[in-house]
């Protein structure tokens, strides 16, 4: 029998999660989208890569874009993270929920919330983006099913309803 | 149809997917996303060569680690899967040998991802390498070491079709040029990766199994098979998935791998790949080469075609036999010419296994194709669009091949994009580095021979109707993202008349949705929404008759818009849905009907063999015009915008008609621009998604989009598909419309700006070259 490898050191967390604060044990190597998957249990936030790659574990860490797939849980200390769960609330859809779902911006929907978080970060720091605005904010986030063209009408509507 | 009623609204507008609200609010469970808490972790060891025989296999170590529940190898399943009948010839995990680098060896279930993945490190696995080979020509060289040894020259299959007089046909021909093409093997990349969760129960001896497959039924047939069960103790569930293409359509290795480790364990086992072990699983498009010699009459008219097409299909059968049969058959069916001979040859090759995906088979044909025609046409002096104008099919009619065609909307295709895209205006007047091209394109609605012929329907739909006034529509038809369920759901509401939101679906569970054939070959409107309206239509005339039991009047007189039935126009005798249902529902409970469809044996394509494959009930026909600006300095491609028009018979959902036309085009822009699955020595070059280089939303133009109907005499409501006859039209309208910005033909896919830089240089020499030979003489 052989001795497995004593398993990495845990730290405690302290962060802002969807609004509120919580605690917990993680590992110090702990990524971000797994800490949010398997820990808190917030399974909107996807892995659709090997690392970096495409964007769909993308949420908002103090209202930035990031990719969680290659973020350290623990460097979200003190600090707000957002997912696609706190978009809605009480069954009403944030605008670009809206819109993705009436335009069609999603269509298999696995990219769709990194896609949503990345452009919620864009129109909260810039209300009324251009085109080129949008299509620089989402550059990161692949989709395979639309050609991206329903994605730029659904940020431009959402960005349109405010 | 009256204004105001629920089916007229639902025509107008399109409606958004019905799933659409778990998809934006990150509600909707994907298969990693489904509860596993409990479950152990899987991990596969695959193999390190492109070509051995396995000399050892000792797992005993990784046995032995503490937190380890199974290892299996291909000891654990002596049974193979594949597709067709007559080609399977994979097993789930190798047995005494490996034929590609990847290929699954032995798996582990242990307690978490760590100790499964060490429990890898301990299988000791030894290798005698055998001749590997990596491209067509080389596995077909004489003297070859056979990968299958019942297949001489690594030959998988080889197809030898003619129709008409082709001698005739270029003899009468005034301009016969022939040209050879090569396209690089492509792959789906969905954005999700493959992953599957299975559950064995050893009490009572049944498994369940979610995983994220396009043919759930399959799968079922697959499982039982591989681990010799009676198929009543399994059952399949699809979760959402995030997205197909072609990549799920057959049965994959790690999920009968994955089944296998959660009954060796008798518990959960969850699977997840990685993007890496994603690409390897592949079964995507293969590199081809394609020859094609086209005859053509003066005034565009085409007399003979002929064409021979070699496909290096990766280590296994797979689709592999209907891949290189629909490349032929697909020649035909767009355009009305009078010979055409084929040749085809699927060849063996160490690398992943191709398979199907979005065209299958057609599409690097059809870029041939329209790509020379294109050339021929300047030869000629002619306009491309007059071309294709000179070759029109009139439908209704039969192609060569036996092929059945009722409903033809390319002329109309043809206008829309000419007209939208000002071609006439523009074409010959761009600015130096800009051009415009076109081409056209086809695609079947659904194989009318499945593959798996059983003389069932080709498609059954159940509707449960019960006293909460709700209907339920019960198919296996997998929703991949392409919007099937919303697609059955709007056939329901409009064949009935009633709200869209008084209906769900339940879709793709083996235990509880009827077989469906799947989502593959774009079956699922035609043969799936048929079904639905014929369920429709079944449980309207039960509610009618109930109606017309309640208001004392013939059924022939009852008529319900909008939920409300009633005689005539008379108001005062309208009864609300409810009511009826409640009258319907006395002395029969819950009430349950089935609707069906079945492909009529003239739509099951030639007697000849192999005539099945491209046999369909219609094809969908599809024009585009793609404007690019080529950067001569860098040979970056601009795709600054792209007008398509789609002939789908009819759009049941606009919308998503429009999403669906606009993500084929985009899939063959990345197939025409940057997308490339290179192997080194059989390692994947590119098995990550910033290596594969799929257009980003920097890259993608916009898509101008033109729904053409043309009412198919035998589609739901006259539709046929929508999703993929626009792709293949892409990468031949790129190549020609760089041809007319810089005056440059290109033979191989992709276009990528160093081929574009290559050429130019050449050609700049070769310039230098004349002027210099020039001044000397």
């Amino acid at each position: 029998m052989l001795a497995t490898d004593p398993q990495p050191r845990k730290r405690l967390l302290k962060l802002r999660l969807n609004g509120r604060w919580r605690e917990d044990a993680v590992h110090e190597n702990e990524l971000l989208v797994d800490y949010l998957r398997d820990v808190a249990r917030l399974t909107g936030t996807k892995t659709g890569c090997d690392g970096g790659e495409c964007g769909a574990c993308t949420v908002l860490v103090d209202g930035e874009a990031i990719p969680s797939c290659i973020t350290l849980a623990a460097r979200c200390e003190g600090r707000h993270v957002e997912t696609i769960e706190s978009l809605s609330s009480q069954g009403r859809l944030n605008r670009l929920q809206r819109a993705f779902h009436e335009k069609l911006g999603a269509q298999c929907g696995f990219c769709t919330p990194g896609m949503i978080m990345s452009a919620e970060a864009l129109l909260r720091r810039n209300p009324d983006p251009t085109e080129k605005d949008i299509r620089t904010a989402l550059s990161g986030n692949l989709c395979r099913c639309t050609g991206y063209v329903k994605i730029i009408e659904s940020v431009k509507a959402a960005a349109g309803a405010i | 149809m009256t204004a105001g009623s629920c089916a007229e609204t639902l025509r107008r507008r399109g409606v958004p997917l019905i799933d659409g609200i778990e998809k934006v609010t990150g509600r909707a469970n994907y298969t990693a996303d489904l509860e596993h808490q409990d479950a152990l972790v899987g991990r596969i060891l695959r193999s390190p060569v492109s070509h051995g025989e396995i000399i050892r296999l000792d797992v005993s170590r990784a046995r032995a680690l503490d937190g380890v529940v199974a290892v299996i190898t291909g000891d654990d399943c002596p049974y193979t899967f594949g597709v067709l009948p007559i080609a399977m010839n994979e097993y789930p995990l190798a047995r005494g040998r490996v034929r590609y680098r990847g290929e699954p060896v032995a798996a582990v279930a242990a307690v978490d991802k760590a100790t499964a993945e060490r429990a890898l490190d301990l299988i000791e696995l030894e290798l005698k390498a055998l001749p590997a080979y990596y491209t067509s020509d080389a596995a077909a060289a004489a003297g070859a070491t056979l990968l299958h040894n019942n297949k001489p020259g690594n030959i998988e299959r080889e197809v030898h079709h003619e129709f008409g007089d082709l001698a005739q046909g270029f003899a009468k021909s005034d301009l016969v040029r022939e040209k050879s093409f090569s396209c690089a093997e492509i792959n789906h990349a969905q954005i999700e990766p493959h992953a599957s969760l299975a559950e064995f129960d050893s009490s009572n001896g049944r498994l369940v199994v979610q995983t994220v497959s396009q043919v759930g039924y399959y799968l079922h047939l697959m499982l039982a098979r591989c681990l010799d069960m009676d198929s009543s103790r399994i059952r399949v569930i699809k979760p959402f998935i995030g997205g197909g293409f072609g990549a799920r359509v057959e049965v994959l290795n790690f999920e009968i791998i994955t089944a296998l480790l959660a009954r060796a364990c008798a518990g959960k086992v969850m699977m997840q790949l990685t993007r890496e072990e994603t690409f390897i699983t592949h079964r995507a498009r293969p590199q081809t080469d394609i020859w094609l010699k086209l005859g053509m009459k003066s005034d565009g008219r085409m007399l003979a075609c002929e064409c021979k097409v070699v496909q290096r299909g990766g280590a296994y059968a797979g689709y592999g036999i209907v891949t290189i049969l629909y490349a032929g058959a697909l020649l035909q069916g767009l355009y009305d010419i009078p010979a055409v001979k084929y040749d085809g040859y699927r060849i063996y090759a160490n690398l992943p296994p191709c398979g199907a995906m979005r065209g299958h088979g057609s599409v690097d044909v059809r870029h041939a194709f329209e790509c020379l025609v294109d050339r021929m046409a300047r030869e000629l002096g002619l306009d491309p669009f007059a071309v294709r104008r000179a070759n029109l099919l009139r439908a209704p009619t039969r192609t060569l091949n036996d092929l059945m065609v009722n409903s033809y909307g390319l002329a109309e295709c043809l206008d829309k994009v000419e007209t939208a895209s000002g071609w006439r205006e523009r074409i010959g007047r761009m600015p130096r580095g800009k051009g415009l091209g076109m081409a056209c394109s086809h695609y079947v609605s659904g194989a009318a021979k499945p593959i798996h012929f059983t003389g069932e329907p080709h498609a059954v739909v159940y509707l449960k109707l019960d006293f909460d006034g709700g209907v339920t529509a019960l198919t296996g038809a997998a929703d991949i993202g392409q919007g099937s369920s919303t697609m059955v759901a709007i056939a329901v509401a409009e064949t009935m008349d009633i709200s869209l939101d008084r209906i769900r679906v339940v879709a793709g569970d083996t235990a509880v949705t009827p077989k469906d054939n799947g989502a593959y070959s774009s079956r699922i409107t035609f043969m799936v929404g048929n079904a639905a309206i014929d369920a429709a239509k079944r449980l309207k005339a039960i509610l009618i008759a109930a109606a017309a039991r309640k208001l004392e009047a013939r059924a022939e007189d009852v008529e319900c818009i909008a939920e409300t039935f009633r005689v005539g126009t008379g108001s005062q005798s309208a009864l609300p849905f409810s009511e009826v249902v409640a009258a319907a529902l006395v002395d029969e409970g819950a009430i349950t009907v089935k609707g069906s469809f079945t492909c009529p044996p003239e739509a099951q394509g030639g007697k000849h063999r192999g005539g099945a494959v491209g046999s369909t009930m219609g094809f969908s026909y599809a024009a585009q015009v793609v404007e690019v600006t080529v950067a001569e300095d860098t040979g970056l491609i601009s795709v600054d915008k792209v007008w398509v028009a789609l002939d789908c018979g009819h759009a049941i959902n606009p919308l998503a008609v429009e999403g669906q036309i606009q993500g084929s085009v985009w899939m063959g822009m990345g197939q025409a621009l940057s997308e490339e699955t290179r192997y080194l020595e059989g390692l994947p070059a590119h098995a990550s998604l910033l290596e594969y280089r799929m257009p980003t939303i920097l890259d993608s133009p916009p898509i101008e989009t033109y729904i053409v109907e043309s009412n198919d005499p035998n589609g739901p409501f006259g539709a046929k598909e929508a999703s993929e006859g626009a792709l293949a039209g892409f990468p031949p309208a790129l190549v020609n419309a760089v041809a007319n910005a810089i005056g440059i033909d290109f033979q191989e896919l992709p276009v990528t700006a160093d081929r574009i830089v290559e050429a130019l240089n050449q050609r700049r020499r070769q310039t230098r070259l004349t002027g210099v030979l020039k001044a000397a003489s």
